[in-house]
């Protein structure tokens, strides 16, 4: 329901252009399952970066949720997500890629918040300031290529 | 993720004696206050509450340390603002030349009152939370200023007044006239917010007990209110406390005051009914 009005909002606002060889965060394609099987920028992943989106409280701030062995040196991993310890074999690089651009094609109605999306919200704000969005759509919590470097480092979170 | 640590028992009580536990909470100790109030920390949810069967004070979700700051008034850190509630109380104001004392004598005349509220007022023909009543009065009873809504003497008057019922069950109305108030704000309750997408269930209903971050998840109840919190080491109210909730959701919030935070507090009060009045409380 809060899905299909948000697409609408989108299908009639336009979006700010990304930049070139991109894709927008209205022009991902995910398949019946919630995987997206084109990178979102074309350049490989960065690993190294992605591991430090997920431990940042500006940016991913995943750890606030997700508890993972191979971010011990960062303080205090939440549970309200299942642990990520062995994520890149339970998934494939298309369904990671999915799972952050947007959860909730994945898991219906999910907590997890969705990192590549910019409109279809109820009372968006301006970031932590508690006061309203500027503009019709926000910017999305991650960019295209803080995904793909979160997509690799997960990747590399094997089963032993 | 896990509910496993909410089946509590001879087995946890073993293994607790067995590993210190150092941020967990004892979630079994008991809150009496100053050796003399016994107050009610956990109890049945209410009736309207469909997906919970207990409910928690938020007091039994802080450290030992926190929890030892309540369980004595001379530590409580809430207590000088009541001090200067007292003060107030007692102070004339206003062009009718009265105090609260001329009309309401001694603060204990209160005993009772923070149970209920929010509650209907017939005359004004709306819903009223304590500080709507306690402006009505400065206004037409005193001919004084109204306080602003979070203002600090506002927010220690109610700590007064709270503090005449500690230990009373909360028990506020939800049918009758405020009814369509309190529906207002049991859909408030469940509406995902902000860029997050978070309603309070989420955290409140769906994760308490998990750790978000650093932080141990409550059932958000308000019966501790007003509550010092050590983070900002002063007391806080309750529209305060909704705005910072919200606030996290990269959400814009309601304003203190505002319909939508009156009808919220009323549904969030209500989802406490069971558990003892606790303001001033303390928490992180
Ligand atoms: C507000 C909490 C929250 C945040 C923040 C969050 N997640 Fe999640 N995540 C969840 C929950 C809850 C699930 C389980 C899905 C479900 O059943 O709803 C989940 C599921 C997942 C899964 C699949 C779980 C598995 O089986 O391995 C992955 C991978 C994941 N999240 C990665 C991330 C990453 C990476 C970030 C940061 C960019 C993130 N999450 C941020 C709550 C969160
Ligand atoms: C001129 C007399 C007068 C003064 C002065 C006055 N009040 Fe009242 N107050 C009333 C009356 C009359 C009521 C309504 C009594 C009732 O219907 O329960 C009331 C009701 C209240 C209630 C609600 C009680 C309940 O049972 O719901 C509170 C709380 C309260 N007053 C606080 C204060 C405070 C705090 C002050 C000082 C800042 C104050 N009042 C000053 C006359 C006064
Ligand atoms: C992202 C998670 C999150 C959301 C969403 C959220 N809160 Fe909270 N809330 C917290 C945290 C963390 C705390 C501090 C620890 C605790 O008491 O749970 C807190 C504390 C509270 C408290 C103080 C409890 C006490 O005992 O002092 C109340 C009341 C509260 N929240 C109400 C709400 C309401 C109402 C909403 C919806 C408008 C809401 N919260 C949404 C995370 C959240």
């Amino acid at each position: 329901m809060r899905l299909a009005l948000g697409m609408a909002a989108m299908s009639v606002l336009v979006a700010g252009a990304a930049p070139a060889g991109e894709i927008a965060p209205k022009d991902v394609v995910y398949d019946e399952y919630g995987a997206v099987e084109t990178s979102l920028t074309g350049v490989p992943g960065d690993p190294a970066n992605g591991a430090a989106v997920l431990a940042n409280r500006g940016t991913g701030n995943c750890v606030a949720c997700h508890a993972s062995t191979a971010l011990a040196d960062v303080p205090f991993h939440g549970e309200v997500g299942p642990m990520l310890d062995g994520a890149g074999s339970r998934w494939s690089e298309a369904e990671l890629r999915g799972l952050i651009a947007n959860a909730k094609m994945t898991f219906d109605g999910t907590i997890m918040p969705a990192f590549y999306k910019t409109s279809g919200y109820i009372r968006p704000g301006n970031a932590f300031t508690g006061k309203a969005a500027e503009t019709p759509e926000l910017p999305p919590l991650l960019t295209a290529q803080e995904v793909e470097d979160v997509v690799a480092f997960l990747m590399t979170l094997k089963d032993e | 993720m896990t509910r496993a640590n909410k089946t509590k028992g001879l087995v946890a009580a073993a293994i607790a004696a067995l590993v210190a536990l150092p941020v967990v909470a004892d979630e079994n100790a008991k809150l009496i206050v100053n050796d003399e109030i016994e107050m009610i920390t956990e109890a049945p949810a209410p009736d309207h509450m469909e997906n919970m069967t207990i409910i928690r004070s938020g007091w039994t979700f802080r450290t030992k340390e926190t929890q030892a700051l309540q369980m004595d008034d001379f530590e409580n850190p809430g207590m000088p603002a009541v001090d200067a509630a007292m003060d107030a109380w007692n102070t004339v104001e206003g062009t009718a030349g009265k105090a609260c004392a001329t009309c309401h004598e001694g603060p204990e005349s209160m005993k009772g009152v923070r149970a209920v509220y929010p509650k209907w007022n017939e005359a004004a023909g709306e819903v009223r939370t304590l500080t709507m009543q306690i402006n009505d009065c400065r206004t037409t009873n005193m001919g004084a200023e109204e306080w602003k809504y979070i203002a600090p003497e506002m927010v220690a008057m109610e700590a007064l007044i709270s503090m005449q019922s500690r230990g009373m069950p909360v028990n506020v109305a939800i049918d009758g006239p405020v009814q369509a108030t309190w529906e207002q704000g049991k859909e408030l309750y469940y509406t995902r917010f902000g860029q997050l997408e978070l309603s309070c269930a989420n955290c409140h209903e769906d994760n308490y007990d998990n750790l978000i971050r650093a932080d141990h998840l409550s059932q958000g109840h308000i019966n501790g209110f007003p509550v010092y919190r050590l983070k900002n080491t002063r007391l806080n109210a309750v529209h305060d406390r909704f705005r910072g909730c919200i606030r996290d959701t990269r959400g814009e919030t309601f304003s203190v005051g505002s319909p939508e935070f009156v009808a919220l507090e009323l549904y969030v009060a209500s989802r406490g009914n069971g558990l003892s009045v606790e303001g001033p409380s303390v928490r992180n």
